[in-house]
């Protein structure tokens, strides 16, 4: 068996991966990692294959990320923004697939706002397709690289208690995180004002913690989303201030758990607002380590979605085994 | 009139209207029913078509009371002509297209030129649907009554809610003095704002933003508490929820003037179609739950709702070809309307044939004050024949209609239109 076969041709969540699927991916993103540390940071791996970041929404983080994981394996990459591009004259998802595919490319990595849109261009096109955040529906590369990020630090993902804090509601990285934890045998928790939590939150089968003082007792490690400032303006919350005050993830809050908690955030942050700096900037923060964890998991998905088997990776570092 | 009389020769004559469902034969003379039961030979002088309906239910016409016809303003998405085609193929002997049109059907010479178009496509009758307010903006009245007078039917500014409580008690008065219902799109605005699906577990877990079944609730309790207030005939656009269901009840124990039209769709599917993000099962009100179509499939047999209609919303198939959140609302449906409420319904068990009949022909007929919805002799001779168990596979392509926008496709439905007769003419016939 091929990992591509047991890849699929494209990554476009993870509520439909399996267990197994998402142990493939971060366990071959272990050998990718020390790319990354080395001086010469780049392999052969992935020579001659042709990617194109399509970002329909601006995004500096995922892109480069993306991009580092390209160049690192050696891949033709380029970006495609949706402002100075075809795409600003109003040409639709569908055309802008078909002109891609006529360029004979190897994969596409997109970032779009409207959920869905990853699976649609999957569906039109024969290269593969890496979501790379759809609309509020998944952004699995970073559901992959939380989790990597949780398994380094505790070894474990089973029965590991995370709670996600926050813009349920608007947060792709949100469900990424719930199907891809919950499918390694994670307890996994949400907490936030119910404003911002979808009505059918228990139907995820998580827990729901109406005070962030409740889900700080209760977890091992906290993934706090980022609050988007349009959230207030759209009237979900009244203001920042009260935010902060009411679930704001403060050292004095944190202080007062049974151990020690973990902190996570996809970023960008608001200081001040959903995390304290203090937090942010702690001893138990890893949220730095997250964004190195994602250019492995990025290496990869590339690595698996163009075919290359698992137990050839870490020889692929070195070679052109593809 | 110069069409040859028609003998409808051993069908099953199925009429709610008068309590008839019996094996028999249909004789049509000058565009009238002349008679019907056992006639034995019939001997008289000119023409005479007979044609053998052995096996197949001879009903009143169907009546559409919502459809959308595109024209004028979207010819290439579908027209009068196409649309009436198309309803003929449904078995639908007459149809009433809402306003929403561009321009907006909201004065006489609008209504005049649908009534036009219609004429001349000499297919299904087609009666047109003023609009409430002015460009369908929700605030000024529009003439009801130079658009009766034209041959508007009903008004309403279906696509939108008529969001101001007072403009709605105003239109529900005002049109008491013409016999017309008004029929309201029920949606509170400011819940279903951006929705583009049915708010529950599936539309959390696509990342699609929900419209709540109270959005329509809301709407549906005021209308039927403003038509309590002013004595007109609020009439409820395409019902989808269980809760909406239970307040028609409540209106109509209270002897208030409520009626209720559901879709097909609504009685065949659920939220789960979307799955995928298929955008042809995108549409407003919403795809809901199984409980949803479960409640609504017994207010059709119960009488809460009374009437089915279409919503046939025909779109461009590159409009559909699009992110779920930005495809447009609606899907075709008067050209399966029939063979899905057959599956669903008749050949489910929940309604028999009679009753379904009632439901498509007579009562839409009865409420909108239309001819038809009779086999009674020396009505108007609008007429259906169709097969309840044919089975067939749903090909968009072979649609009269221009649009191909179904979630359908490829689905096997039992029941097929044998014949559609308007005013004793053949308006389609089934190619063998």
């Amino acid at each position: 068996m091929t990992a591509s076969e047991s890849l699929g041709k494209d990554l476009l969540g993870l509520e439909h991966l399996s267990s197994d699927q998402i142990r493939l991916i971060l366990d071959t993103a272990e050998p990718f990692k020390e790319i990354s540390e080395r001086a010469i940071k780049k392999v052969p791996t992935l020579r001659g294959s042709t990617i194109v970041n399509l970002f329909f929404e601006a995004s500096t983080r995922t892109r480069i990320s993306f991009e580092f994981a390209e160049k690192r394996l050696s891949a033709d990459s380029v970006n495609v923004a949706s402002t100075g591009s075809s795409v600003s004259k109003g040409e639709t998802l569908v055309d802008t697939a078909r002109n891609l595919e006529a360029m004979r490319i190897d994969m596409v990595v997109i970032r779009h706002g409207a959920s869905g849109a990853a699976q649609f261009l999957a569906e039109r096109i024969e290269s593969n397709v890496i979501n790379a955040g759809d609309g509020t529906h998944e952004h699995p590369t970073q559901g992959l690289l939380d989790m990597l990020t949780l398994r380094d630090r505790f070894k474990r993902l089973a029965g590991l208690r995370v709670c996600i804090c926050g813009d349920v509601l608007h947060s792709r990285v949100a469900r990424s995180n719930i199907w891809g934890l919950q499918k390694m045998g994670a307890e996994v928790a949400v907490c936030g004002p119910r404003s911002l939590l979808p009505n059918a939150i228990a139907e995820f089968g998580v827990t729901v913690f109406e005070r962030i003082e409740d889900a700080i007792q209760w977890a091992d490690a906290l993934n706090i989303l980022r609050l988007q400032l349009e959230r207030m303006q759209g009237g979900y919350i009244p203001s920042l201030r009260e935010y902060n005050r009411v679930f704001g993830v403060s050292r004095e809050r944190l202080e007062r758990a049974p151990k020690d908690i973990l902190i996570l955030h996809p970023g960008p942050m608001n200081r001040g607002v959903e995390i304290d700096s203090d937090v942010a900037d702690g001893p138990h923060s890893v949220i730095l380590n997250q964004v190195t964890n994602g250019v492995a998991v990025r290496m990869a998905v590339l690595y698996l979605l163009a075919g290359g088997r698992p137990e050839l990776a870490e020889a692929a570092k070195g070679g052109g085994a593809r | 009139m110069s069409t040859p009389a028609l003998l409808l020769r051993g069908g099953r004559l199925v009429d709610p209207s008068q309590g008839l469902n019996e094996i028999g034969d249909l004789l049509i003379v000058n565009g009238l029913i002349e008679g019907s039961g056992h006639l034995g030979e019939i001997r008289r002088d000119g023409a005479l078509e007979t044609i053998d309906c052995a096996g197949q239910v001879v009903s009143p016409g169907f009546v559409d009371v919502h459809c959308h016809l595109r024209e004028p303003g979207r010819e290439a998405v579908e027209t009068i002509v196409t649309g009436a085609r198309a309803a003929a193929a449904g078995g639908f002997t007459a149809v009433c297209a809402m306003p929403n049109t561009d321009p907006v059907t909201d004065n006489q010479a609008a209504v005049g030129f649908i009534i036009r178009q219609a004429q001349r496509a000499g297919a299904a009758r087609v009666y047109p649907i003023g609009a409430i307010s002015i460009g369908q903006m929700g605030q000024t009245l529009a003439e009801f009554g130079e658009m009766v007078g034209a041959g508007a039917v009903a008004v309403s500014d279906d696509g939108k809610p008529v969001v101001s409580a007072q403009l709605m008690r105003t239109a529900l008065e005002y049109a008491r003095t013409f016999g017309i219902p008004v029929a309201d799109h029920c949606e509170e605005p400011t819940l279903a704002a951006n929705g583009a699906m049915n708010e529950g577990i599936i539309s959390a877990r696509l990342g699609l933003r929900g419209i709540p079944a109270e959005a329509e609730e809301i709407m549906a309790i005021r209308d039927i508490l403003l038509a309590r207030l002013t004595g007109g005939h609020i009439h409820l656009c395409h019902m989808s929820t269980k809760g909406s269901v239970e307040l028609i009840r409540w209106g109509k124990d209270r002897h208030i003037n409520v009626t209720a039209e559901v879709c097909p769709h609504h009685l065949s599917l659920t939220e789960e179609a979307v799955e995928g993000y298929d955008t042809n099962a995108k549409m407003n009100p919403p795809l809901r739950t199984a409980a949803d179509v479960a409640a609504l499939q017994e207010a059709v047999k119960d009488g809460t709702i009374d009437v089915i209609a279409t919503d046939h919303a025909p779109h461009h198939y590159d409009e559909k070809e699009r992110e779920f959140a930005d495809a447009p609302n609606g899907i075709v449906g008067l050209e399966t309307a029939l063979a899905v409420n057959l599956t669903w319904l008749v050949h489910r068990g929940v309604i028999d044939v009679p009753m379904l009949v009632e439901r498509m022909a007579c009562a839409p007929a009865r409420i909108f004050k239309l001819p038809g919805g009779t086999l009674r002799r020396g009505s108007v001779a609008d007429v259906t024949v169709f097969d309840p168990d044919a089975p067939w596979t749903v090909d968009p392509a072979r649609f009269r209609s221009k649009g191909r926008n179904t979630p359908y496709a490829g689905h096997t439905l039992r029941g097929l239109v044998g014949l559609t007769v308007v005013e004793g003419r053949v308006i389609h016939r089934r190619e063998q």
